[in-house]
């Protein structure tokens, strides 16, 4: 095991989703980044991104959780979460200060330092010092990989869930027809159009089932979560997951939007 | 009043005035020294790949090509080019160059010659290109008291001369040769053209022959 | 025209139900997003243009009222003549008083959308003159008394049959389902059109102040018919439309048929540069060029400013999955998808073309395929900015907002908030895994499920373990 307590401290941006619908996806990357030989640690004073916000137009909210974020993230070297569109909010933070507010430097700062979690382990660690780990997992089927926008848009994200991805012994991806395109969840658009989201995401379900893969993987729980519910409302047998637990080994809990055995047995 | 207004809000949005020397500057300058923006490697050729470029780009968009040795050779092409069209009937563009060639194959054809601008019902027409431009395959032709613009768009076919030594790589320099030949004012119309007319407005299939020509001929002579 | 903006949602819904509609959106792909790509891949310095065109049109807008003065003035020297038109009616009523001027019955209108922006072929009619569409699409809605869809593919919305009941029904020529048949009868037909038309209508997709040429973009050779045969030829465009020289407009030529059909280049790029000249044989006697602004000039110098880079190329609503979705006729005025939705409400206000701006996932296609690269989504956002500062948002979305943002900023309520969802999502979901039906959700609920969560929160999780960990 490299040694923890050298390496560089991340702060675990957790995210809403992956703290309130699934903490599987925050502690796989939490193992992720301990296994790269971080020390991962998990700000108490951080809530949300402040997303729902920004992207209602209440500038002064948003300021008010950026600067919430960028205190309790103050000291970390790296600041990692799992999901490129709430990283990519982190990266919005500069323009929600004026240049001459105290916050906007260490905004701009803030920005220079927060990854995505593929994006980190592979644009940052470095695959070289993955590989190894990687390989001696298994997950042995086919899966296709939805891009969610603000990772690949925002923060340039393709390439890397790729390549950890093809690592991992057994893993086969099948790309999917117009697996850029946006899979309707948008945040609150999915409930203030909920039939214009419910075509987009209609299409992505066919396009997933179109590659027979047994799981389709993506970065972003909220894309998740759509597709998710939608492969399980149309009666689809495919499973959704989050990349991460993949990556981390962790696939012994129940897909997304699976029944719990588990609880069955518990209860 | 609305000039006024509109250029006064503009003003007011950039907060500038009026008598703003610099920003008069630089649209002087702008204007004057007309820099080149980025120009596509594709076409920066020497000139004989740049006719085998013209050539594939132009036959790309559907244009015919003709090659000529000669420029005498002009009327026995039109001639033989119409006929395999049934087509009995030519109208041109009264340039002296076009006018002096001897015109006998389309006689011997029953094809008949006339200059004038075009009438709707016309099936074809011959012009002269002003030059070519190897990018895209674009022909470049403007009005002028020998080339009415009609001729460019009415008739069914429209057969074009270009000289080999007209063809350029890009569209900048075809603007060069254009100020070179008519100073600070433009010709009434500069045409580029760019193959057969066509539309995608049924259902995105695309169908030639929409309002302009159906069919362009390019007379290429090998100069 | 008629606004049905506020409609967006009730249109929306219509759309997504109408199969002859979702049948013709279905085409929008392969006509547009796939041919740019490969036209795209074929121009290895297309990413460094669009970034050329981003400065470019930064530089026109900085300089925009000198460049109109130079663009007019030369237009003059031409021997035409400019109009300055604020608004829209301004607009109608110069052009009405040219036509008045020239006695005319007929004009033939070449592919204009700021001419449906300022409803000028209703205001010709009304008063006396006949306006006849002559790009086909804009043809076949013309017939059909409808509004384009797509700024540059009108009729977008129609499939064949649409097309041939229309010429049936005005042609009174046999029924065809051949679209090379349906082309040549409307070929045909507005023949005798462009040859009788007293006036000719264009737009302009550049205004050259160099020159003063106006140039049009088309493949289909309507404009140039519209503009070289009738006596008098009226462009009308916008102030924005201006560059300074022939260099800078083959900059944006070189952009915009790539990202508009994905052509190397459109088939005919005229220039017109004022009235036929001395020894000239044919062409229009007047020239004459309507400078629209109808808002624009009020967006230089604020947030929207960027927008009037935009060359109308349409790729933004090409690849726009809500576009595709929805069609055009769904954001309820001239202008749709992206661009649309940050158009629309300056033009209309926003408190009419508020829904607009709403309706975007923000997932950046668009701004990643425009070719002046306007960042479509932030000024969708700005809109909501704007929105928010008038309290035009619906009540339960403002309430909601205020209630989440109470609970984000105090992290120490925050967090037994959503230990206490997530647990009564999870005992609701009992051991299925997922919900059906959730009070208050069914926006989401009545289309998929939702994946119930997995019990405890993260936060809740991870103290619990850091507990234990530290007691070994």
């Amino acid at each position: 095991m490299p040694n923890i307590s050298s390496g560089p401290r991340v702060g675990l941006f957790v995210t809403c989703l992956a703290d309130m619908f699934r903490p599987s996806v925050a502690f796989s990357t939490v193992k992720l980044l301990e296994q790269a030989g971080c020390k991962a640690e998990v700000p108490e004073r951080q809530t949300c991104c402040g997303q729902p916000a920004f992207n209602s137009g209440d500038r002064k909210t948003t300021a008010d959780i950026a600067r919430q974020t960028i205190d309790a993230f103050d000291g970390y070297e790296y600041v990692v979460g799992p999901s490129g569109s709430c990283i990519g909010m982190l990266h919005y933070y500069p323009e929600v200060f004026a240049p001459s507010d105290s916050y906007y430097q260490r905004a701009l700062e803030l920005k220079n330092r927060s990854f995505e979690i593929t994006s980190f382990l592979f644009d940052v660690i470095g695959m070289d010092s993955l590989q190894e780990q990687l390989r001696q997992l298994q997950f042995n089927h086919k899966v296709t990989y939805h891009d969610s926008c603000s990772g690949l848009r925002q923060l340039g994200i393709k390439q890397q869930p790729r390549q950890l991805l093809q690592q991992v012994q057994g893993v086969e991806l099948e790309e999917m027809e117009e697996a850029e395109t946006c899979c309707g969840f948008g945040g609150t658009f999915c409930v203030k159009y909920p039939e214009i989201s419910n075509r987009m995401v209609s299409n992505k379900s066919e396009f997933i089932s179109n590659t027979g893969a047994h799981t389709v993987l993506g970065g972003d729980l909220g894309c998740l979560l759509n597709m998710a519910g939608k492969l399980k409302r149309e009666g689809k047998q495919v499973e959704a997951r989050h990349i991460v637990e993949v990556l981390a080994g962790m696939t012994d809990t129940p897909a997304i939007g699976e029944a719990d055995y588990g609880l069955a047995q518990q209860l | 009043m609305s000039r006024a207004e509109i250029l006064g809000n503009i003003r007011r949005g950039l907060n500038r005035s009026e008598a703003d020397t610099e920003r008069q500057q630089a649209v002087q300058n702008r204007l004057a020294c007309k820099p080149s923006n980025l120009i596509p490697q594709r076409a920066q050729l020497p000139a004989a790949e740049q006719v085998e470029l013209f050539k594939t780009m132009a036959s790309e968009a559907v244009s015919e090509l003709i090659e000529l040795d000669r420029f005498d050779q002009v009327p026995s092409a039109c001639a033989d080019w119409l006929s395999s069209q049934g087509i009995r009937e030519l109208v041109s563009a009264s340039n002296s160059e076009l006018r002096e060639l001897d015109w006998s194959p389309l006689a011997q054809q029953q094809i008949e010659k006339t200059e004038r601008v075009a009438q709707a019902g016309d099936l074809a027409s011959l012009t002269l290109s002003f030059a070519g431009i190897a990018e895209t395959g674009t022909l470049m032709l403007h009005s002028g008291e020998q080339s009415p613009t009609t001729l460019n768009f009415l008739p069914d076919n429209h057969l074009v001369v270009l000289y080999r030594s007209a063809i350029v790589g890009v569209y900048e320099e075809a603007w060069k040769t254009l100020r070179e030949k008519f100073g600070d004012t433009m010709p009434r119309t500069v045409n580029m053209i760019t193959g057969p007319s066509r539309s995608a407005d049924i259902e995105q299939k695309l169908q030639m022959g929409a309002h302009g020509p159906k069919k362009l001929v390019i007379l290429l002579i090998n100069d | 025209m008629q606004i049905n903006t506020p409609f967006f949602k009730q249109r929306a819904h219509d759309a997504l139900a109408d199969a002859n509609l979702q049948k013709a959106l279905g085409n929008l792909k392969a006509g547009f997003p796939e041919k740019r790509a490969i036209a795209v891949s074929r121009m290895p310095e297309f990413e460094q243009l669009r970034d050329q065109g981003r400065d470019l049109k930064n530089h026109i807008l900085e300089h925009l009222d000198l460049y109109l003065e130079e663009f007019e003035r030369k237009v003059i020297e031409n021997g035409g003549h400019v109009h300055w038109a604020r608004t829209a009616d301004d607009a109608n009523r110069i052009i009405l008083d040219i036509c008045q001027q020239v006695d005319a019955k007929t004009v033939t209108k070449g592919k204009s959308m700021v001419t449906e922006e300022i409803g000028l072929n209703d205001f010709l009619e009304a008063n006396g003159v006949q306006p006849v569409e002559t790009d086909l699409g804009e043809y076949i809605l013309q017939l059909r008394h409808d509004h384009p869809s797509h700024i540059i593919a009108p009729a977008i919305h129609l499939n064949l049959e649409d097309v041939s009941e229309a010429f049936h029904a005005n042609h009174h020529r046999p029924k065809s389902s051949d679209p090379a048949v349906l082309m040549q009868e409307a070929r045909e037909v507005l023949r005798e059109k462009f040859v009788a038309a007293d006036v000719g209508i264009t737009g302009a997709n550049f205004c050259v102040a160099e020159t003063g040429s106006t140039i049009i973009v088309t493949n289909e050779g309507n404009g140039d018919l519209t503009q070289t045969l009738p006596k008098t030829h009226v462009v009308v465009t916008s102030i924005e439309k201006v560059v300074p020289t022939l260099e800078d407009m083959t900059l944006f030529l070189r952009l915009l048929a790539r990202s508009a059909t994905g052509q190397e280049f459109s088939v005919y790029n005229t220039l017109s540069s004022g009235p036929r000249r001395e020894g000239d044989q044919d062409g229009p006697e007047n020239f004459h060029v309507v400078l629209v602004d109808n808002g624009r000039s009020e967006m230089v110098g604020s947030e929207f400013q960027d927008m009037l880079r935009c060359i109308r190329c349409s790729a933004c609503m090409n690849h726009c999955p809500v576009y595709g979705a929805v069609g055009g006729h769904s954001y309820g005025w001239v202008y749709p998808g992206p661009m649309g939705s940050v158009l629309t409400p300056q033009m209309i206000g926003i408190e009419k073309g508020g829904m607009l701006p709403n309706a975007s996932t923000f997932c950046g296609k668009c701004e990643s395929v425009c070719p002046v690269r306007i960042p479509l989504p932030k000024l969708m956002r700005h809109w909501r900015e704007d929105e928010f500062e008038k309290h035009l948002q619906p009540k339960a979305a403002r309430y909601g907002l205020a209630g989440w943002a109470f609970l984000a900023k105090r992290p120490a309520l925050y967090k037994p908030y959503t230990r206490m969802a997530s647990w009564m999502m999870k005992a609701w979901a009992g051991k299925n895994g997922r919900i059906r039906t959730l009070p208050l959700a069914g926006g989401w609920t009545d289309w998929r499920d939702m994946p119930a969560p997995q019990g405890k929160t993260f936060m809740q999780a991870w103290k619990e373990q850091q507990k234990a960990g530290g007691q070994q």
